[in-house]
């Protein structure tokens, strides 16, 4: 699945659209507002989307603040409710923050995307405890989106029981954006399939491998 | 609540001599730090960045370490657009500019007609962002005349900006109702000295109406404000620089939904040329440059067509992230190849096609949409009367 800004997809020209280069008969185009500041300009953004791209799926994404592009936990809130009753599949962007997750779960979210580091940073999972968390209590999937910087973040994300990631600086900036792809696919597979196959946890001192209590009988 | 003082009351306690000697006063350790810890040492690094020392010993370390931010943030994308100049109308008398009202030139402000001829011609350039550029004379391209320009293009535009005469925060209001993006408003010099030398007669004489022409488009809320010093009118112009960033730093930090671009041009041959500028030369253009992009990882940096090519080219990477194409600088240009009345002479005259390939060919992606109508689309339905309103719902 690939996620489109809006802004960029240019649907009426044939040399400057972004879709151009995505074949959708084996990618997923997700839709998202990217570039908004508020619900209610992210509505419109989405009914465009809709419109535009056929789809009822979308990436809703409100930063304010174009120098960190922070999500606003506020307007997210009330474009997911509103969003959801026009009958929309909302994936929101949002906050590390497990009781805003909630609440965009009970506000009509199909999954939540929390962030792991600011976007375009590469620094990996920082908000790991407050994403234990979230993955803990979610009835949506949890998708890990900014901050994938590595393979071994988005592998660490999935071994967390992370549903999925998003990624996106890590591969545009490699030298070869396809190896890199391929990387970020076999670490995907490693953390998922660590995830089901349970985890050892992890202990600061060394255990004894021997039974204590097989006296017992 | 929002603090009421404005810059130029910052800009008070901030003397210009004081300023202009931090920058001497850098030493290595100073210039190795702000590498170091990629600029985010605010202002104290932007004045180790843009110092002498920093151009005699760092200039290729900061060119790398620029080159790495921009990619890390904007990837290999140069977005595309292109000035449409409306009027050449202008009650200013300045030493350097074209459209001087002293200068004996026709004045011509472009009818609806042209304005539409104009955009069919930039559309088939396959230009999406637009500058609107007027001189400053509110009798002739007022309120009213931008507005109207503004309905008109709108429908076949994704992003329009203008480049006009400071106007009061109302006017901002209603021109981001009608579809207005940003406002490049340049303060041309920060020392006051030099700019009430160079600005002779006019509004534009006020030197504190402009310089606080940003706080009342902060306050109006636009997404975007321009910033930028004319290179060539002050002799100190790393103090010039450094005051433009000290200026970003405040509007950041005050409007800080809003994004902010900053431009580098140099003084260029215009029509009834009378001054001696000082002369700007390339590294110099280039440590600005990589100095405003360590500074600020976020900053639009826009190229100009008074550049030549090659150094154009060779720039390009090294923070660039907009750049305009085929530029006429005169009202009716793209229409009418008659090269009179422009504002400067353009420097890069390949078209847009050309530069576009260029592009492709050093590895870049040209951008030419990356704005969308329907981002503004709240803004312009509070123009609309509640009949009209309930007709687009239904």
């Amino acid at each position: 699945m690939v996620t489109v800004a809006m802004k960029r997809a240019n649907p009426n020209s044939n040399e400057d659209s972004i879709l151009d280069y995505l074949p959708q008969d084996r990618v997923k185009i997700l839709p998202n507002t990217s570039g908004v500041r508020d619900a209610k300009e992210a509505i419109f953004v989405a009914q465009m989307a809709r419109e535009a791209l056929e789809t009822n799926w979308l990436k809703l994404e409100i930063h304010p603040d174009p120098k960190y592009l922070m999500p606003d936990p506020v307007e997210t809130l009330l474009a997911t409710e509103e969003l959801a009753k026009q009958g929309f599949t909302v994936l929101p962007y949002c906050h590390a923050d497990p009781v805003l997750c909630k609440r965009l779960e009970d506000a009509g979210a199909s999954a939540v995307m929390p962030l792991g580091s600011p976007i375009g940073t590469n620094h990996g999972l920082k908000s790991r405890e407050f994403l234990k968390i979230i993955i803990e209590q979610s009835n949506v999937p949890v998708v890990v989106d900014a901050g994938i910087g590595a393979p071994s973040h988005a592998s660490e994300a999935l071994e967390l029981g992370a549903s999925a990631v998003l990624v996106n600086t890590a591969l545009a900036v490699a030298n070869d954006p396809p190896s890199m792809g391929t990387a970020f696919r076999k670490s995907v597979e490693a953390g998922r399939l660590a995830y089901l196959s349970g985890l050892g946890s992890t202990h600061r001192t060394a255990q004894p491998t021997s039974p204590l209590t097989a006296f017992l009988g | 609540m929002v603090n009421q003082l404005h810059f130029s009351d910052r800009l008070k306690d901030i003397p210009w001599a004081a300023t202009s000697s931090s920058l001497e006063n850098i030493k290595r350790k100073d210039v190795e730090t702000a590498l170091q810890r990629e600029g985010r040492g605010g202002v104290q690094d932007l004045i180790a960045l843009l110092s002498p020392l920093a151009a005699e010993h760092y200039l290729e370390e900061m060119a790398q370490l620029s080159y790495r931010i921009t990619r890390r943030r904007f990837g290999k994308t140069v977005r595309l657009f292109a000035p449409m100049y409306l009027s050449n109308e202008c009650n200013n008398i300045c030493d350097y500019c074209g459209f001087s009202m002293n200068n004996q030139i026709p004045r011509k402000t472009l009818t609806d007609a042209e304005i539409l001829r104009e955009a069919g011609m930039l559309k088939k350039n396959g230009f999406d962002h637009i500058l609107l550029v007027t001189g400053e004379s509110s009798r002739k391209v007022g309120l009213d005349y931008l507005a109207h320009a503004l309905d008109l293009l709108r429908p076949h535009f994704a992003n329009l900006s203008i480049e006009v005469q400071p106007l009061e925060q109302q006017a901002y209001d209603t021109l981001i109702e009608h579809g207005m993006h940003a406002v490049m408003v340049y303060q041309e010099t920060y020392c006051p000295h030099s700019y009430a030398r160079h600005h002779l007669k006019g509004k534009k004489t006020n030197f504190d109406w402009r310089l606080n022409t940003a706080d009342r488009l902060g306050e109006a809320g636009v997404n975007k404000i321009g910033l930028g010093c004319l290179f060539g009118l002050t002799e100190e112009w790393r103090t010039d620089a450094l005051f433009a960033g000290i200026h970003l730093d405040y509007l950041e930090k005050k409007y800080w939904k809003t994004s902010y671009s900053m431009s580098f041009p140099r003084m260029r041959p215009y029509e009834g040329e009378n001054i001696v500028s000082v002369e700007l030369q390339d590294r110099d253009l280039v440590q600005l440059i990589c100095a405003f992009r360590i500074f600020n990882h976020e900053l639009e940096i826009t190229l100009s067509t008074r550049e030549n090519q090659l150094f154009r080219e060779n720039i390009l990477p090294l923070g660039i992230t907009t750049m305009s194409a085929g530029s006429k600088t005169n009202p009716g240009g793209y229409a009418e190849p008659e090269e009179s009345l422009e504002q400067f002479s353009v420097s890069d005259e390949r078209s847009p096609r050309e530069i576009c390939s260029m592009l492709k060919d050093k590895g870049f992606d040209p951008v030419w949409k990356d704005w969308d109508k329907a981002y503004d689309e709240p803004k312009i339905r509070n123009l609309l009367s509640p009949v009209e309103k309930e007709c687009l719902t239904a």
